[in-house]
This record gives structure tokens, sequence and C-alpha cells, in this order.
């Protein structure tokens, strides 16, 4: 059976965990001093979608969830439901809410995401580690700044809103990871 | 003969080329590191900068050195990056440096998080004379001045422990710990914890976050069991204490001192002891440092010593709500 140490704990990936499959929201390594160190995590449930607190000692090894992560595309979401297409087959699946979660600011039609099957259903999706979205409102851009500092918020075409530099202006397409939701640069064309 | 490039050299990282803090905290940062070189200039304390490779790793069972290999004309051994500089320094003190500090990278083959990375830096002094009531003292002068707080509180770690968890860690059993653990909903699931294990679970989940939440407080004379290089003295007929302290602020660990054991026979047992317990717990086990026995055996003066966080120190100078944002790159692994 497939497991994980402690170690290799990181966001997103699943555990198997009474029976359920979870996957780690946050990780924090805890450790006094002196003496054993602790990894607690925050992971959802990704049934249910509920998150709980656990705490192991650090080093040691966690089942892994017999969990299917298929590169998929992205369809349209058609108020209720996203959905995706295996690209080699034009299978076509469709995720709820509780398994598309905070994904949802970052998808964008065309794009390729992961997603984690689950007896053949969606649970959760992973959206690419970068994606280009417009910036559809920000404060004017002030010309000639080019400097890292500062920035401003920018609402993007997907409702996520971002820290993106002054120079930034509506309209234009900017590149995020997803993993952060920090601006990474403006796109090229 | 062509060689296809693509199965030889891994699929290129990311490249995200900016620091991450900005240039005015690098230059806060700066301005820290000199003010902290002048607080020991003032007071006579040398500054060394000893070795960052070592052939003998720390043995503490929680503690994993990174390891390396070195290739030279006829010289291929494992070289450890040190976790601390502790036995270079006091091998400088046991040959008469008198009063000495280190400011420098140390490396830990360890979790990453808020307030940990692999490689961080380190401010680690030493006093001959002082025992660890007087080194607090300086520790808390130092952190007057870097933080601008006030004086520090002191707490015997008993002392703590019956404050917030109303148990004496002294004759506390593993069932109570563990009841204590359960009752305030700690959700740990491992197995095989021993009874330090528990304490440090407890100071860890419970007591830390609330210590020095207004002022800095020392947590000083631990269970015996957690002396690591400290001194050890018999306190009371139930209580055996090691002359250990460490200092929270903001619910933050922030330094780890000792009265320093200068017996190179019981510094022996320790290493040995330390051993066994990473034998019995499946880590790497590896030959041990003779070369600071033998500092000792030749006369280690009576002193104490303390290392601090230099990284979580500028973040609380600062104000910032993790290491990372006052370091110029953060080290990620892929």
């Amino acid at each position: 059976m497939a497991s994980y140490s402690t170690n290799e704990f990181k966001n997103g990936l699943k555990l198997m965990i009474d029976g359920d499959p979870y996957s780690i929201v946050e990780c924090d390594f805890v450790k006094p001093g002196k003496g054993q160190a602790f990894t607690r995590v925050k992971i959802r449930n990704l049934k249910t979608g509920r998150v709980v607190e656990r705490t192991y000692k650090s080093g040691e090894s966690v089942e892994a969830a017999d969990v299917m992560d298929t590169e998929m595309q992205y369809l349209y979401n058609d108020g209720e439901m996203w959905h995706f297409m295996e690209p080699k087959t034009y299978e076509q699946i469709a995720a709820d809410v509780t398994a598309i979660g905070d994904t949802k600011l970052w998808l964008k039609e065309q794009d390729m995401c992961e997603v984690t099957l689950w007896n053949d259903s969606p649970i959760a999706v992973v959206p690419p580690n970068f994606v280009v979205l417009e910036v559809t409102d920000t404060d004017p851009g002030v010309r000639g700044d080019t400097s890292g500092g500062g920035g401003k918020p920018a609402t993007l075409e997907t409702g996520a809103v971002v820290r993106v530099p002054l120079f930034i202006n509506i309209g234009e397409q900017v590149k995020v990871d997803t993993r952060s939701g920090e601006y990474v640069g403006r796109a090229k064309d | 003969m062509s060689v296809n490039l693509s199965t030889l050299i891994p699929e290129s990282i990311e490249a995200d080329w900016m620091p991450s803090a900005s240039q005015e905290i690098l230059e806060k940062r700066a301005y820290f590191l000199r003010a902290i070189r002048e607080f020991f200039h003032v007071r006579n304390v040398m500054e060394v900068d000893t070795p960052n490779l070592t052939l003998a790793p720390v043995t503490d069972p929680h503690i994993e050195s990174l390891q390396t290999e070195i290739n030279g004309a006829g010289n291929s051994d494992t070289l450890y990056l040190t976790t601390s500089p502790e036995f270079y320094m006091k091998r400088l003190l046991a040959a008469g440096s008198g009063s000495i500090y280190q400011m420098g990278k140390v490396f830990r083959n360890d979790g990453q998080g808020k307030l940990h990375s692999p490689e961080f830096t380190m401010l680690e002094w030493y006093r001959p004379d002082f025992d660890h009531h007087a080194l607090m003292h300086e520790v808390d002068e130092l952190i007057q001045y870097l933080l601008k707080t006030e004086k520090a509180d002191r707490i015997t770690y008993r002392d703590a422990f019956e404050q917030y968890t109303g148990l004496n860690p002294f004759n506390v059993t593993t069932v109570q710990l563990q009841n204590c653990a359960k009752a305030n909903s700690i959700n740990l699931i491992s197995q095989n914890m021993e009874k330090d294990d528990w304490l440090a679970l407890l100071l860890t989940h419970l007591i830390e976050p609330q210590l020095g939440n207004i002022k800095p407080i020392f947590i000083y004379d631990f269970p015996a069991s957690q002396a690591a290089l400290a001194r050890v003295r018999i306190k009371d007929s139930d209580e055996v204490v090691a002359e250990r302290f460490e200092l929270y602020y903001r619910g933050i660990e922030l330094v780890n001192g000792y009265h320093e054991l200068s017996d190179s026979q019981e510094q022996r047992k320790r290493f040995e002891h330390d051993l066994q317990a990473r034998i019995n717990t499946g880590k790497p086990v590896f030959a041990y440092d003779e070369a600071v026995l033998n500092a000792l055996s030749a006369g280690l003066p009576d002193c104490a010593g303390v290392a601090a966080g230099v990284d979580r120190l500028f973040m609380l100078a600062e104000k910032l709500d993790n290491i990372h944002s006052g370091l110029s790159f953060t080290v990620k692994s892929r």
C-alpha cells in the first residue's frame, strides 16, 4: 500500500484516513527548541468538504488515498456544475461545487486541470500552476512605475482578486501562480 | 555520437527570480545584523567563524544533519553541514578564547514552515563564568535592544506546565498527558509516544502559543531527560532539572541556552544514549565528535552558552508573519 512520510506533506497531497480520502489544505511544522517535532495539518474530507485538524509525529508515514488523478480539459460551467473532458476519449464528467472549491477562481475554459477521481466520481480539481487571466477591474495604472514595491488589488475575469504592480491596467492579461494566488508577470501575447 | 539531452537534464525549474523580501526589508536586515555585532563589540565578545562542515554531526535524535560527499585527491569522505557551531565553539573555549560569538548559517534536514527553513541564520554565544541565570540576563538585554521589549519574565518549566495544563511534568504519567491532549482536542494520530514526546506535544500545542504575548518570557530548569548539553542539578527530592532555558515572545521560541556541561565522561554517555535512541527509532547513526570530548577533558571553562534564531528575531522586529518574508530568497524544494 502506498504511503507518504510527513516530510513529503504538501498542499494537495491525498491521504486516506479512517476510510475517507482527504486532501491537505494547510501544513505546518511545529517543533520545540529540543525534542520531538510534529507536523500539524488541516485536511479536507474530499467526500464531505469538511476541514479538520490532525497532528502527526514528524517522520511518520500515512496511507495514501487510492484516488486517480487525471489530466482533463475544462469546458464550461452551466451555473451549477463544472464540466471537464478527457482529451483522448472525449469522455465528459461534471464536478459539483464541493469538488471544485476555490479552484473555480482559476478555471479558464480550455485549460488543462488535474481532476481527482474516487470511485469514478470527481472529488477534487487542481488548476494549472500558472494561468493567464484578463484584468476586469483595477485602479488606473501609474505610468512609469516599474518598481517591485507597492502594488494594488486587481479583479480578474474569474472573480479572483490578486495584487498586481501599479502599471497593470484593465484589459491586460496577467500570469498568476494558482498555488500562492500571486501575480507572476504580464502575459506576453 | 549524439546524446539526447532531454534524458539527461531534469525538467527546468519555474524561474521565479525575484527576492522574497523587498529592498526596504533587506536594508533593515543589514542594519539589524550590524546592530547585533555592535551589541557584542561593546561587550568585548569576540566574533568567530568556525567551519560549516564537520565529520561528526550532532547526535540529538530529533535533529537531522544534511550530508554531503567530498571527493578530493585521495580524500573522499562523508561530511555533514553543521546544525549549530556548538562543538567548534567549545573547542575554541577550551583553547582559551574567552567570550565568543558567531553569527552564520546553519543547516537542518527538517520540515519547512512559517518558522522553519532548512537553512537559517543562527547567533550563538558563550560566556565564561556565567551560569544560565546570568546569561538569561544578557539575552534579555539583547532582546530589549533589538525588539524594544520590556524586561522579560521568568518561569520554571514546572510552573509553566502547572499553569497551563494543571499537570506537574516531573511526576505526571504518560496516560495523564495523553488525556490532557485529548481533552484539549489535539488530534494526535501517532503511536509510540515517549513521555518526553507527550511533553513536547503539549508544550508546542497548548503552552507555547500563549507564552510572551505582552513581554518575552524565559522558561528554565527543564526535566533532566531534556538536558541536551546542559548541566543537571538535583533541585528537590522529586525534581532533577537541567540548567537549560528557552525564550519565548509572541508564542515563538527564540533562543535555547545552557549552563554548559563540561564533564567529558557525562558528555560521552549522552552521545551514546542519543545514538541508542537513534537506533531504536531507525534514524541514521554515525561516529560522534571525539574532538569536543577531548576539549572537555582538556578543560572547558565554566560557562553558559546560547543560540538564537536571527531570522525569527528579525521577523518579530519587523512584524512579519513568517521568516521567509525577511529573507533575500527562500530555498524551495520541488
